[in-house]
């Protein structure tokens, strides 16, 4: 489906009826069936690549079909409402976060209007406590007393096909950001909620191929892009040649190389496309002007982890290759690149599900000395944190002048942000690898952060309007400060940020880029023996490096 | 139409004890066997709602960040947001308990042409809440006097406050707690009709506590206020303090208005552990407020993890990928077996 003009989206976010803009619906929610059609959803699993995972050890997708969700029947499982509902049992009794979700909410409403997806969509289910009432009806139904005494009195609802189809869709219009998580007075966690009704609709063989094929691909090739050994190796070392071109200092680096100190691994998106590339520039001009003793890994060659958006068996099966790789070489500690889902899963799941790294050492950085102590058991930190210290201790030189031609603002990623704690470290790197940059209004920083709207697997393009008006919030923010500082350029420290805010400001802030941190401390850096390339700037006038990692040669 | 049901629900509760307390005899249950019953529903109930939760498992550490967290020694900690420590834990979840910290962030979100979305400050929602929990936590305190023989003075002094509060003079004083109880009912009621969202989300679940409590409150009111001279308050302390040394006895008659009161009371108790009442338990477990953002530096373990799920193993990886990975120069563990020559 094309997508709407930029005209015709604005006056409809505003002006559309829904909740968000002052009509009621007439209809309970209940009575609202969940209606797809070509642009609403995002299209199914392959079925092979659902059958490959479901092939692996220790990992189930059952159930694989052709389906389609715009038509009627899709083709469930015959005995597919008990499969929902043992499943459903079987997660009260592992999650103690699902059974305090449904048991606790009073329906105060604050969630409401904090979820990107409801201020863009005006969709009432996309209110955090709507969506995940479409679960808690039915466990009211099926597994408390209330409900099997009063049914819909207590706000029950029967098992239907038609509950599935709402579950489909407004799991899937749920990036699991937490926003509405910092606002709930029970700190209800609607990702908890999106992911059960993930996992459960996957044992029904229910799941976006957006998702399923990048996971199936890192299984078997180490990443998310599919790339084969050979191709990540010659992507990155396309980079190297790169980063060796514009400030003429030769890049030493290596794969799958025993004995390094420290093994690094990134999203592949980073190697992979635009804008990610630079940032990865960045990584390597950083780690070549300090000599760090590292390699990166082609089997271990993904930062990211789809099965985070699929089930906590798959999630655990493929961040198994970090640890598993940083054995086999042998590497002291694990540095992480910027990305926001994978930082989600490697600091609040990685030491739980595949550690511990005992035989791995405490994080020390071998140029500053500083011990990493918020990670001496998961031992893997994060490249901001790294390179702040690297800063602190002056260890790394800048010119901010550099960056002369970008005026940024930083976007907080919802994980890092919420699910971590790191907000203040790329702001002190900011602080000294660009000349000025500016904060967002304060409702939407830090923990209060607007995802970017494309998150857990949601970017792609058969659901573009979806994701233009879910980040319409961050884009609103940014353009903000676009017209009252002259703000060009979005800096961030996620993967998915920077190919899914690239589309977002190329819709809502055109002209408006997006970037990585380690770009612009790349653009920054100060290097031993550079001589610098020359090229033209937007102005037409020949200078050094232009556009930092970004000018063309 | 769902509050009306509830409010109905409600009618048909007070009915049922008006009609049923004017029934000879039926005092004793009313008085004394639905109020045992409902305690012991109440607390039976509860504890196995608790249990229920406790039983599962906290499988990874989840905490919602609020805050900057502990990392390098320049970088400041949000101790209260982004706790490591338990202490820091312990006062972030006080505050979201007894202060419902995450409640005083609300804000309200608008949408105006451009489009352009604001977000302002809204604080109703957190006061109004206050105000309805903290009186009706006095207002359950403060009758701890009619159980209780002699009272305690603390207790005097509480009453005195509550009352005191008012600055008034004569009998019976007015308790602050009386009218904030029901400034903060109406209010969340209220909003529950106005507020276009929260409308279209409650359910029958969510008016039926509030007219109830609504109900236990004016009943409560009207006893101490208007109909005073009916009731034999020595007959009901004799009462109050009998149940909780179980020997209740009623020695004289008492108003139906103190039935009604009492059955109200007693029907909240037995919805109270099987509804979303149980928020007052299910605060204090919430895995996203009451764990410390400390994955990185202590192993949380989870019990149900399956150690046999292994990564797709890096020798299935090399034996796919060999042949490209020896060309490209990339180590491997097992080398490429000597080529035949190609006759």
């Amino acid at each position: 489906m094309a997508l709407a003009k930029l005209e015709q989206l604005s006056k409809s976010v505003v002006q559309g009826p829904s909740l968000v803009t002052g009509a009621q619906p007439t209809k309970d929610w209940m009575d609202t069936p969940a209606i797809f059609k070509e642009g609403n959803f995002a299209y199914p699993a392959k079925q092979e690549k659902v059958e490959y995972l479901d092939s692996q050890d220790g990992i189930d997708f059952p159930n694989a079909r052709i389906w389609s969700p715009d038509e009627d029947d899709w083709k469930l499982p015959e005995n597919w409402e008990e499969i929902i509902l043992k499943g459903l049992a079987e997660r009260l009794e592992k999650f103690r976060s699902l059974k305090i979700f449904m048991d606790c909410c009073v329906r105060c409403g604050a969630c409401a209007d904090k979820c990107h997806f409801f201020l863009g969509t005006g969709d009432p289910k996309n209110m955090p406590v709507l969506r995940a009432e479409l679960l808690r009806s039915v466990y009211r139904q099926d597994f408390t007393l209330a409900g099997k005494l009063f049914g819909k009195m207590a706000g029950g609802r029967k098992m239907t096909v038609g509950v599935l189809k709402e579950w489909f869709m407004y799991s899937y219009q749920c990036t699991e950001c937490r926003r509405c998580s910092v606002f709930c007075p029970y700190g209800i966690d609607t990702a908890e909620v999106t992911m059960m009704i993930r996992e459960l609709l996957h044992l029904v063989g229910i799941g976006i191929n957006w998702i399923m094929e990048p996971a199936s691909n890192s299984n078997r090739t180490g990443n998310h892009m599919g790339l084969q050994p050979h191709t990540f190796k010659d992507n990155v070392d396309f980079l190297a040649e790169d980063v060796e071109a514009l400030t003429g200092v030769k890049i030493n680096h290596s794969f799958n190389r025993k004995g390094a100190e420290v093994l690094f691994i990134t999203p592949s998106a980073d190697v992979f496309a635009e804008p990610g590339l630079y940032t990865a520039m960045g990584y390597l001009a950083l780690f070549e002007q300090i000599g760090l003793d590292y390699t990166w890994s082609t089997y271990a060659s993904e930062g990211g982890n789809f099965g985070l958006f699929t089930n906590n068996e798959l999630m655990k099966k493929l961040n198994a290759k970090m640890y598993a790789e940083a054995k086999r070489l042998g590497v002291k500690y694990i540095i992480g690149g910027e990305c926001g889902h994978m930082w989600r899963v490697v600091h609040q799941y990685m030491d739980t599900m595949n550690g511990p790294a005992d035989f791995m050492e405490v994080p020390k950085s071998p140029i500053t000395g500083t011990v990493f102590d918020n990670a001496k058991s998961s031992k893997m930190i994060h490249i901001s944190e790294f390179t702040a210290d690297l800063i602190k201790h002056g260890k790394i030189k800048f010119d901010p002048s550099r960056n002369a031609n970008v005026k940024a603002t930083y976007h907080d990623s919802c994980n890092p942000a919420r699910a971590m704690g790191l907000m203040d470290e790329p702001r002190y790197i900011l602080d000294h690898v660009v000349p000025d940059w500016v904060e967002m209004p304060e409702n939407t920083i830090r923990e209060q952060t607007f995802c970017c709207g494309s998150g857990t697997g949601l970017n792609t393009d058969e659901i573009m309007e979806l994701r233009m008006r879910a980040g319409l919030p961050r884009a609103n923010a940014v353009k903000h400060v676009v017209d009252k500082h002259d703000v060009n350029m979005l800096s961030c420290v996620c993967a998915i940020d920077r190919a899914t805010l690239t589309s977002l400001m190329d819709y809502w802030n055109p002209g408006c880029g997006v970037c990585g941190i380690s770009e612009l401390v790349g653009n920054a850096l100060i290097m031993d023996n550079e001589k610098r390339a020359m090229g033209y700037g937007a102005d037409g006038t020949e200078s050094e490096l232009p556009d930092g990692l970004r000018t063309m040669l | 139409m769902k509050y009306a049901f509830s409010f109905l629900a409600v009618l048909a509760l007070i009915i049922v004890a008006w009609l049923g307390s004017m029934i000879p005899g039926m005092q004793y249950l009313f008085g004394v066997l639905i109020p045992y019953l409902a305690i012991a529903i109440f607390l039976g109930g509860f504890i196995y709602r608790v249990v229920g939760w406790a039983k599962s498992p906290v499988p990874f550490s989840i905490p919602t960040t609020c805050g900057q967290g502990k990392s390098l020694d320049f970088i400041k900690q949000d101790k209260l947001d982004c706790p490591t420590k338990t202490s820091e834990v312990v006062a972030r979840m006080f505050l979201e308990i007894f202060a419902f910290r995450s409640l005083f962030r609300n804000t309200k979100s608008e949408l105006h042409e451009g489009p352009k979305i604001t977000y302002e400050s809204s604080r109703w929602l957190w006061l109004a809440s206050l105000l309805f929990h903290y009186s009706f936590l006095v207002i359950i305190v403060r009758h701890m006097r009619l159980f209780l023989n002699p009272v305690p003075q603390w207790l005097q002094f509480i009453d005195f406050l509550d009352a005191g509060a008012m600055l008034q003079v004569g009998a019976p004083l007015l308790y602050a707690s009386d009218l904030a109880i029901l400034a903060g009912l109406l209010f969340l009621f209220g909003r529950r009709l106005v507020n276009r969202n929260v409308r279209y989300i409650s359910l029958a679940n969510d008016y039926f506590p509030l007219f109830l409590i609504f109900a236990v409150a004016s009943t409560g009111i009207l006893m101490r206020y208007f109909f005073r001279t009916n009731i034999d308050i020595i007959n009901i302390k004799e009462l109050l303090v009998g149940l909780v040394t179980f020997s209740p006895v009623i020695n004289a008659e008492i108003g139906s208005i103190f039935y009604i009161h009492v059955f109200l009371v007693s029907t909240l108790f037995i919805y109270f552990p099987y509804s979303k009442l149980m928020h007052m338990g299910g605060v204090f477990m919430s895995p996203t407020r009451n764990m410390a953002n400390d994955s990185r530096m202590k192993r949380h373990i989870n019990p149900w993890n399956d150690p046999t799920i292994k990564p797709h193993s890096y020798s299935g990886y090399e034996d796919e990928f060999r042949e490209f990975m020896v060309e490209a120069g990339i180590p491997v563990e097992k080398e490429l077996p000597p080529k035949k020559d190609e006759e």
